[in-house]
Formats: structure tokens, sequence, C-alpha cells
């Protein structure tokens, strides 16, 4: 994996991140999305947690844009404020996976071959050889279900990955001459790590945390989907798909929107990741081009 | 490679035991007690005590863990609460359906991956491949619980070709038992089969760019017979290998696409044991599905090593 | 994505030419839908109702039992004599009866069942109904004498529940995996996670079923039910998980959907001993904020009575008290007021798994809403239920249903989860057990009823109906649930 150094990705990062058309698109999808959860917060077309069972079921028209679910409460308005839930818990799952994988793998690599390399890293095997879900569903089962424990469900899952990342990145780096050149200067490993370690990688960081971004939504979809995310009245977009379910032959509108929320979403994220992929990584964007 | 064999030999143990209290240690503190909850609202506190006497849940915690803990490596994984037998004979039983369900899927997805991936490589840049990774790129993004949930609605409720879920179990035949996982099996494969094609792909044409395949095209064969003789069958490594993760991924993951199909598999019996309190039968099978992926990930690097000297020092 | 339209065309040929050979041999097999699946066999060590629904009147039989309509009617006992005092109750059995596994049945069987579950170390989960039991004794192998502690009017009722059936000490060790009882099926396999599977018993001592084969098939989720049902890969389904699909079984002239009653009084329970439903303003509030039409409409899909107090609407002594707690929201207002909560308060809402519960929860938290309550929603498992809100009573809100029959002295138990604490009430249920005079204990039973209607114990909701969908062509199946069981010695297909 060859790391792009800093002065290069700096230079017109943002003029040349649109010219990558998936890059485009995907920020396109994605921003209406978060747009959408932003919005959420002041307006929704109606009150997402308005019942009107005698409204129920009923089909897309121009009063309930996507229908209204089976407690007669508008489909469109839960989308939108389930867009801020999901976005929420995929956000923060991946702010923990940095923030605690990457100074783990950093630290794993400054102290490459030592033991503490070695038990990070097999800390970090174990953590993969749990089956993920399996292991949401039993942590929310001993704290309860709730958005927050969904959100550390997740997180927990990012840190090896960030670690992984963070430490084999970093030990290509170590080889560097400019970095020899630090620690002859004095320099001790955790500044080294911080002041010339960090900033060299941190466009893989940025590009993998867009793919766990997106798994964070999938992740979150699935946990909800079982029950197990954000509590009702909260709308999120697994539930919804729960809740649809039963009804799927009676209101088949109950299931297509919410699915195509999150496969929109995922979908921009990706779409965002791959383009800044082929942004950073020279090597793959001179075999597109 | 004996020392470094040791080394790994070593923390796989390690590995395994941590995983072991790792789990006993969540599942103790799971609110709610396996005895209340099979003697409902109406039972008397002396009757749940007797009960719990009779699992043995008034035994001291370190006792029930290292009962346990010897009887898996005895191969005894304990007897169920709810069921009331062993728990290796359910997990056999569990097996028959998701082993068949995951080397199903694993199958369909690789079938379709494999060419799709080829040909996009293959005809890199074209309407053919801008189609084939926008399609893949879809599929990635689709929860497969969703797509399952459109698949019953087609062919389930609206076309009636397949029934909705259950297993008739093997004896009821081969095509029909086939039939009745073929459903799950597709939704199971969709995502899978996205990234692997997309994997096939890039790892061709990581090939492609070699220097012995300009060679190869020098000496005058043909950009096809050099993609058969020698850029597939190199391509095929890091192939094998997420195909290798995928294979475990599907025997644990399949939790959500066994409940929405009501298969008897592996994973609803956890699902089931959580909901039930039956922790000994989710504690096993947990411990189960671990053991596989730590073995499979020791293996994988252990041939890699052999391969590899270098990545000895490494790792 | 082509290749992939392709291949499911070719597999889904191939599985509708292997569709097209049926396994209809004559009709007298059966394949009967249930949402939960036991996780044992035995009702006699353990609550669940689906151990019940698959055995009772099927595999194992009691002395007395539930018929279709709750009557308590003989089964193994023939006839009873009860003594003057009450004390004593002599029951003359069946004879020529047989277990399934060839060992005739005597009253040492009836003796050794009864003490087995009244003796300490028993793990029977309705223990409480072998309480009053003194001494069970075996006068000859036809006659057994139990002996009470002291006059219960309901000992013949208790004695008809699924865990009060006849075992065989024999069998005992492995009843839960292979039980073997008097019925007229016996059990012959279960794949575990998919179904049970019971046969005829050609030994059976009564009259000998219609059906040759009976399947009990574990679907739990409700739109594998609707499908499994129209599919005709499952001929009848009981308690049938998705009320929101009956319409269109309906309109369909294959089906019949069966509505009927159980004896699940669904309530939304509010702890008692807590702050703020300490206060019988605020718990008369909140069952003025409940409007049980739209909980009805809306989570039952217009299925279910409304009830205005612990009972079954059903039951000839039973009183309407609905108008009591009517849906007033201007009134819950002006209570909370008086109570000293004029802007409302926060609570907590805990919800166990089924339908009732979960959608009910939604829709009573957007109504208590309304009056200024915010209930905050917790969806847990009944495992955690259990543990926090029935055995901790660590809850302020929570709902659930009552399935059990005649169930109203809980409200007289200390301890129990509602912390409800009433002399009057206590009075009224002493008097009760010593009263045998119909009119007397009617009279009782309706006083009981007011009494916890006007201390507003719980807002109650509505009766849990029974809703079932079979195939037209079955007769037999029950309409009603007076206990969880689906009996099938009289079931059969018309042609």
């Amino acid at each position: 994996m060859s790391v792009g150094t800093l002065p290069e990705v700096k230079r017109g990062l943002v003029g040349a991140a649109f010219q990558s058309k998936s890059f485009a698109l995907g920020f396109a999808v994605t921003a209406v999305f978060i747009l959408a959860a932003l919005l959420s917060l002041i307006w929704t077309p109606y009150d997402a947690t308005a019942l009107a069972v005698s409204d129920k079921l009923k089909a897309p028209s121009g009063l309930h844009w996507f229908g209204t679910d089976h407690f007669g409460r508008d489909i469109f308005s839960m989308i939108m404020v389930g867009a801020r839930t999901s976005i929420a818990v995929a956000f923060v799952a991946v702010g923990i996976g940095i923030a605690a994988g990457v100074p783990l793998g950093l630290w794993a690599a400054a102290k490459q071959g030592s033991l503490v390399d070695e038990i990070i890293m097999r800390a970090n095997d174990l953590v993969f050889a749990f089956p993920a879900l399996l292991i949401a569903i039993l942590i929310t089962a001993v704290f309860g279900p709730s958005a927050i424990n969904a959100i550390i469900a997740i997180g927990i899952f990012n840190i090896p990955v960030f670690a992984r990342l963070a430490r084999g990145a970093a030990l290509t780096l170590w080889t560097r001459e400019y970095i020899f050149a630090a620690r002859v200067a004095g320099k001790g490993a955790v500044r080294i790590s911080a002041e010339h370690i960090l900033p060299n990688i941190m466009n893989l960081l940025i590009v993998q945390g867009t793919i766990q971004f997106s798994l964070g939504i999938l992740a979150d979809a699935a946990l909800s989907y079982v029950g197990l995310g954000a509590q009702p009245p909260t709308p999120s977009w697994g539930r919804m798909l729960a809740d649809a379910q039963t009804m799927i032959s009676l209101a088949p509108h109950m299931a297509l929107f919410p699915g195509a929320a999150i496969v929109l979403t995922v979908l921009g994220l990706n779409l965002m990741g791959d383009g800044l992929r082929d942004l950073f990584d020279p090597k793959l964007r001179r075999s597109r081009s | 490679m004996a020392p470094y064999l040791l080394k790994r030999l070593i923390s796989l143990v390690l590995s395994l035991l941590a995983a072991s209290v790792v789990i006993f240690l969540v599942l103790q503190v799971v609110p709610g007690d396996p005895a209340s909850y099979m003697l409902g609202m109406n039972a008397q506190p002396e009757t749940v005590e007797a009960l719990r006497q009779q699992m043995g849940l008034n035994e001291p915690l370190v006792w029930r863990y290292l009962t346990w803990v010897v009887g898996l490596a005895h191969g005894d994984f304990g007897v169920s609460y709810t069921y009331k037998v062993p728990t290796g004979e359910l997990i056999a039983q569990r097996l028959w359906v998701s082993l068949p369900l995951a080397l199903y899927a694993l199958l369909l997805s690789t079938v379709l991956a494999l060419p799709i991936g080829i040909i996009s490589a293959a005809k890199r840049n074209s309407a053919a491949d801008y189609g084939i990774m926008g399609v893949t790129q879809l599929g990635i993004a689709v929860p497969n619980f969703w797509f399952a949930m459109l698949l019953v609605l087609l062919f389930s409720i609206t076309l009636r070709w397949f029934s909705a879920g259950g297993f008739p179990g093997w004896n009821a035949g081969f095509f029909v038992a086939l039939k009745a996982l073929t459903l799950p099996a597709v939704a199971l494969a969709l995502p899978q089969a996205s990234i692997l094609a997309r994997v096939m792909r890039s790892s061709l044409l990581d090939t492609l760019s070699e220097d012995y395949i300009r060679t190869a095209r020098a000496k005058g064969l043909t950009r096809g017979q050099t993609l058969v003789r020698h850029a597939v069958r190199n391509a095929l490594i890091p192939v094998l290998t997420i195909i290798g993760l995928q294979f475990s991924f599907l025997l644990a993951g399949a939790i959500i696409i066994e409940n929405v199909f009501y298969l008897p598999g592996l994973g609803r019996l956890v699902f089931q044991g959580i909901t039930q309190r039956d922790l000994i039968v989710v504690q096993s099978v947990v411990m189960l599905l671990v053991f596989a992926v730590i073995i499979i990930t020791f293996l994988v690097d252990m041939a890699y090593a052999l391969v590899d000297p270098r990545l000895r020092s490494r790792a | 994505m082509n290749s992939l339209m392709k291949l499911m065309t070719t597999a889904a040929i191939l599985v509708a030419t292997s569709a097209l050979t049926p396994a209809f041999a004559a009709n007298t097999a059966i394949t009967v839908g249930m949402v939960l699946e036991p996780p044992n066999l035995d009702p006699t060590s353990g609550a669940a109702a689906a151990i019940r629904e698959v055995t009772y009147a099927n595999i194992f039989q009691g002395l007395t039992r539930f018929d279709a309509n709750g009557a308590i009617v003989p089964d193994l006992a023939k006839s009873w004599d009860i003594s003057a005092d009450g004390l004593t109750y002599t029951f003359h059995l069946a004879t020529g009866v047989k277990f399934h596994d060839g060992s005739p049945f005597s009253a040492d069987d009836v003796k050794f069942s009864l003490d087995r579950a009244r003796a300490p170390d028993s793990t029977n989960a309705q223990k409480g109904l072998f309480a009053d039991i003194a001494s069970v004794d075996v006068v000859d192998p036809a006659t057994v004498k139990v002996t009470l502690k002291k006059p219960n009017g309901s000992f013949l009722f208790n004695m008809a529940w699924g865990d009060a059936v006849i075992l065989s000490p024999k069998s005992i060790a492995t009843e839960a995996t292979n039980p073997v009882g008097t019925g007229p099926f016996k059990f012959v396999n279960w794949v575990k996670g998919d179904r049970v599977e019971l046969a005829k018993f050609e030994g059976y001592w009564g009259a000998a079923p219609k059906l040759d084969k009976v399947t009990f098939k574990f679907i739990s989720d409700p739109s594998a039910a609707f499908a499994a049902m129209m599919a005709g890969d499952v001929d009848a389904f009981p308690l049938f998980p998705a009320a929101e699909t009956l319409e269109q079984f309906k309109a369909d002239p294959r089906f019949e959907v069966i509505s009927g009653n159980t004896e699940g009084e669904t309530l939304l329970a509010m702890n008692n001993g807590k702050k703020p439903f300490d206060n019988i303003k605020v718990r008369e509030a909140v069952a003025h904020a409940i409007n049980r039409k739209e909980i009805i409409d809306g989570a039952m899909f217009g299925y279910g009575t409304p009830i205005g107090t612990h009972f079954a609407p059903h039951n000839p002594d039973y009183v309407d008290l609905t108008a009591q707690s009517n849906y007033d929201p201007e009134k819950s207002k002006a209570l909370l007021k008086e109570a000293g909560y004029p802007d409302g308060f926060t609570v907590s809402l805990k919800l166990p798994p089924p339908p009732y519960a979960r959608r009910g929860g939604e829709i009573i938290a957007a109504q208590l809403a309304k009056v200024g309550i915010k209930a905050e929603i917790t969806n847990v498992e009944w495992a955690q239920w259990l543990e926090q809100v029935f055995k901790g009573k660590d809850y302020d809100l929570t709902i659930v249903s009552h399935t059990e029959p005649m169930d109203i002295d809980i409200y007289g138990r200390d301890n129990y989860y509602f912390n409800y604490k009433s002399d009057a009430f206590k009075k009224i249920m002493t008097d009760l057990s010593g009263t045998t005079d119909p009119a007397k204990r009617s009279e009782l039973l309706k006083a009981a009823q007011k009494r916890i209607a006007d201390d507003y114990v719980n807002a109650f909701l509505f009766e849990l109906p029974k809703l079932g969908v079979a195939n037209a062509k079955i007769v037999g199946l029950w309409k009603n649930q007076p206990t969880p069981s689906n009996d099938m010695s009289e079931v059969y297909w018309k042609d």
C-alpha cells in the first residue's frame, strides 16, 4: 500500500476530488441525506412520531410522499429523522474506532516486534474472530437496547480495523530516512508518531473512515432491524423495515422507502470512499486513467 | 520456522483462553435468570430455586467456568437448559443447515463473481466494466435482510415459486431441501458476490501490470491466452483468502437471514438461546465460531509464512 | 445480474416441477403452525405456553380437563365424589388406559404425579395449584383419594391445567425430549427449530382420533407465517401472528378466519408502590388518557374486546366497567393538576416482545404525551422483563397480557409486581375461597372487579383475542382458548 505524502495531497485536493465522477456522485448523494438529517432538526413535513391510526397504511400520494406506516405516521418524515439516527450512530462509531484504534496501531508500530506489539495485534485478531453481530446482540442484551449501546457495539469492531491500518502504514514509514533523521535528532517515538507518521497516514484513515462509516450505517440498520438500536418512538431505518416486514404484502411501500434510503446512503459513502482512494493512491490513479 | 510456530501456537492457545473467559463473563452479566424464564410468571420462588439447583446455576462462578472449559476440551458442550439435550447434539443438528447454507451461498457468490470480475478486468474502462462496477457497488450497499424481504415478496408471496421459509430437512429429499435454502442463499450471496467480483477485478488488474505478463504478451501470446494462463491463476491467491474469510462470516453472519426465513440454523439457535437465556448453548456456539475463525486465521498465517519467510519476522 | 436472473429462473422451474407431486394422501394428516417452539415437551417443569399447545389433550391427560368452551369435564377420572366438608375428593379412574410405551395406567401414576408436583424439589411452574393438597392415597388401582388441607372451590379446575397432567414414573427422566402420556396421539419426532410430529396412538383408551398424523411447525416470523398459510405449507395457524393480514384470508374462500377469545387480560400495569403512581389520582388520570379503541385498532387491527377491570368479558360474572375509565383527556389533565403534576412527568415504559405490547406501547406513549406524561419506551426481552419488572419491580409502566384463567387473585398477592396493597380486596379473596355457594361467589367476584377498577390499580386495556386461520375444510378446531392447547382429538378434514 503506497502512501501519498502530505504536500502532494493538499495541492488542489478539493478540485481534484470533484473531478472524480464517483466522488462527486457519492458526495452529492451523501450530502442529500446529511442535509435531510439536519433539516429534520427544524422541519419535517409531518411530526415523525405523531400517530394517526385512521390514516394507516396509506400508499404514497401528494399528501404523504412516501405513504404512511401501520400507525398512520408519515414515512417521508420518519426517513428524514431516521437519517439523523443512522448517521449519528455510524459517525460516532467510526470516531470510537479512530480514537482508540489509531493510537494503538501507532504504538504497536513504534514498538514493532515487542511484547506490546504482539499483545495489541493478537487482541485485534481476537476481536476480529468474534462474530460481530452476535457480540453486538450480546452487548445490547447486557446493557439494554439503545442508540448509545448500538454505537458502542459497532465502535468496538471499528477499533481493530483502524489499529491494523495505522500499524501497517506506520511500519513502512518507520523505515523512511526522514524518520531515521528525526530519531537521530533525539525525538521520542511518541513525538515521531504524532508529528511525522500521523499526518502521513491521514489520507488512508479518511478513506477507511468513509468505508467504515458506510459499514456502520449497514450495521446500525441490522441492529435496529432486530430491535436493538434506537428505541421507539425515535424512528430508525432498520426498525421501519422490521415493522414493514409483516405488512409487506399489504403495504410494500413501507419496506421499499427505508430500504432504499439505506442503500443510497451506503452507496453514496462507498462511492466517496472509492473516489478518495483513487485520489490518494497514485498507483491506482495511474491504472485508472 | 520451529520457534515461530511455537510462538504462534502459544499465542493461539492464549487467544482461545482469552476468548473463553470473555464469552463466559459477558454471559454471566446478561440480566435475566434462565430458571425464572422457564417457569414464568406464576412460579413460586422456591420452585425457581429448585430449578436453579438442578441446572447447576448455584455453583460458584469459577467452578462453572472450569467445568465448561474442561468439558469443551473433551468435546462436551454441556446440556442445554431449555431443550434439556446435549448442546453438542443441538449444534450438530444445526450445522446440517448452516454449513450447507454457507457453502451454497459461497458457491453462488463465487460462480457469479469470478467470471464477472474477470470480464470487468479484461474489458477495463468499457461500458460493461462501468456497468458491472455500478451493480456491484449497489450489491454491497444492499442490506441482505432487506434483499431477503424483497425476494420473499417477489418469489414467495407474489409468484409463489418458493416457500417463504422453513427447512424440511435433508430426509425430505436433496432437491426439496436445496430449494428451501435457495432464497436464503441468494440473499446471503449478493453482497458477498459483489465484494468478490471487485476483489477479483482489482487483483487481476494488479497482476496484469506485473512484468511477467508483459513478457508473456511480448512472447506472442494473445491477450486472452495471457489472461487465462497466467494472470487469472496468480490473481486467485488474494481472492481465495477472501473466500476463506467469507465462509466463516457466512457461517456466523447468517443469523438475520436465518430469522427471516425461519431456518433452524446455528444463528437462530444462538438468537433463541439469548432470548431464552439458554446461556450454555450461547456460550458454546459463540466459542465454536470464534474457535473456527481463530483456527482459519492461524492456518492462513502458517501458509503465508511457509511461502514468504519475510513475514515470520514481521508477524 | 442477467445470469443471476437466469439462474433463479432455472432454479424456480426445477422447484415448480418438484412441487407438482404433492404429498396429499388421504386427508388424515394436518400441519399446524405455531409461533414459538416449545423449549421442551414436559408441561410439568416449564411455563412456556408452547409446551401445552403441543401436548395438552394430545399427548398428556389429567384427572380433569378443559373442554373447548372452558368447562371442566372428566378426563382420566371418569367421575368423582366430594365429601360433605369439601376436603376429600375420591376420583374413579378410567380403566384399560395405557401409556404410549405400553405400560398400564393406574392410581399409582396419579399419586406419583401429584406428589412429584408438590414435592419440595418440584420444578412445576404452577406449584400453587397443588398447595392445598394434604395427601394423595391409592385406594385401589382404579381409585384415588385426595385430601385437602382446606376446602378449595377451584380444586377440579386446578387439576385440569396442563401442569397437572399424569405422567408415568418410568418415563419421567426423558419426558422433556420424549414425552410419554396416555393421550390419543403419541410423540414421534422433533426436528429442533422446525417441527414436532405426532402420530395416532393405536392403543388409545377413548374414542379414536380421526387424524393419523399431526405436525406442529414453528414459524416465528409473521410474514413467513402469512406466506406459509397462503402457500398451503401449513393447514391451520390457531394463534396467527399477523393480524394485519386477516382481511386477506377472510376474502379468500380457501380459508376460514377463526376469531375467539382467550383468558388474556391485557394491561398497562402501573407500579403502585412508586411515585407518581402511588397516587390514585395519577392512576386515574392515566386511565382516562388511554383511548382503548385507538389501541385495539392500531395494535390489534380492530380485534379485541375493551375491558374495564381484570376479568374475562365472556365470563358470566364479568362486569363491564369500561365507562368508569373512559377516554377523557381533559379530565385526565385536571386530575394530574389536582395530584400536583400540572406539567406532567416523565416515566419509563417497559415493553416485552409480543406485538400487542410493542405496538400498543407506541400508541400508549403517544396518548400519554397528549396529557403531558412523557413515557420513555424500552423494549425488553421476556427474560429481562421477568427479572426487572416482575421480580425486581423496577419499572413505572409496562404492558402485558395475563393469560392465566381466573387470575384476579393476583391483586391480593403480597409482593406482586403491581405493588397494590388493599386489605379490602384481600378480604374479598379470603371470603371467596371459603365460599361454595355459586350466587355468593358471583357476588364476591363482581365486588373484586369493582374494587380494583375503583382503585385504578392498572389501566385495563382489552381482552386478548384468539385469532386463527385455517383451511376451510378443517373441522373441530377450538374457537376459544380457555387454556393453551391445540386439541387435535376431534379434528378432521371434510372432503
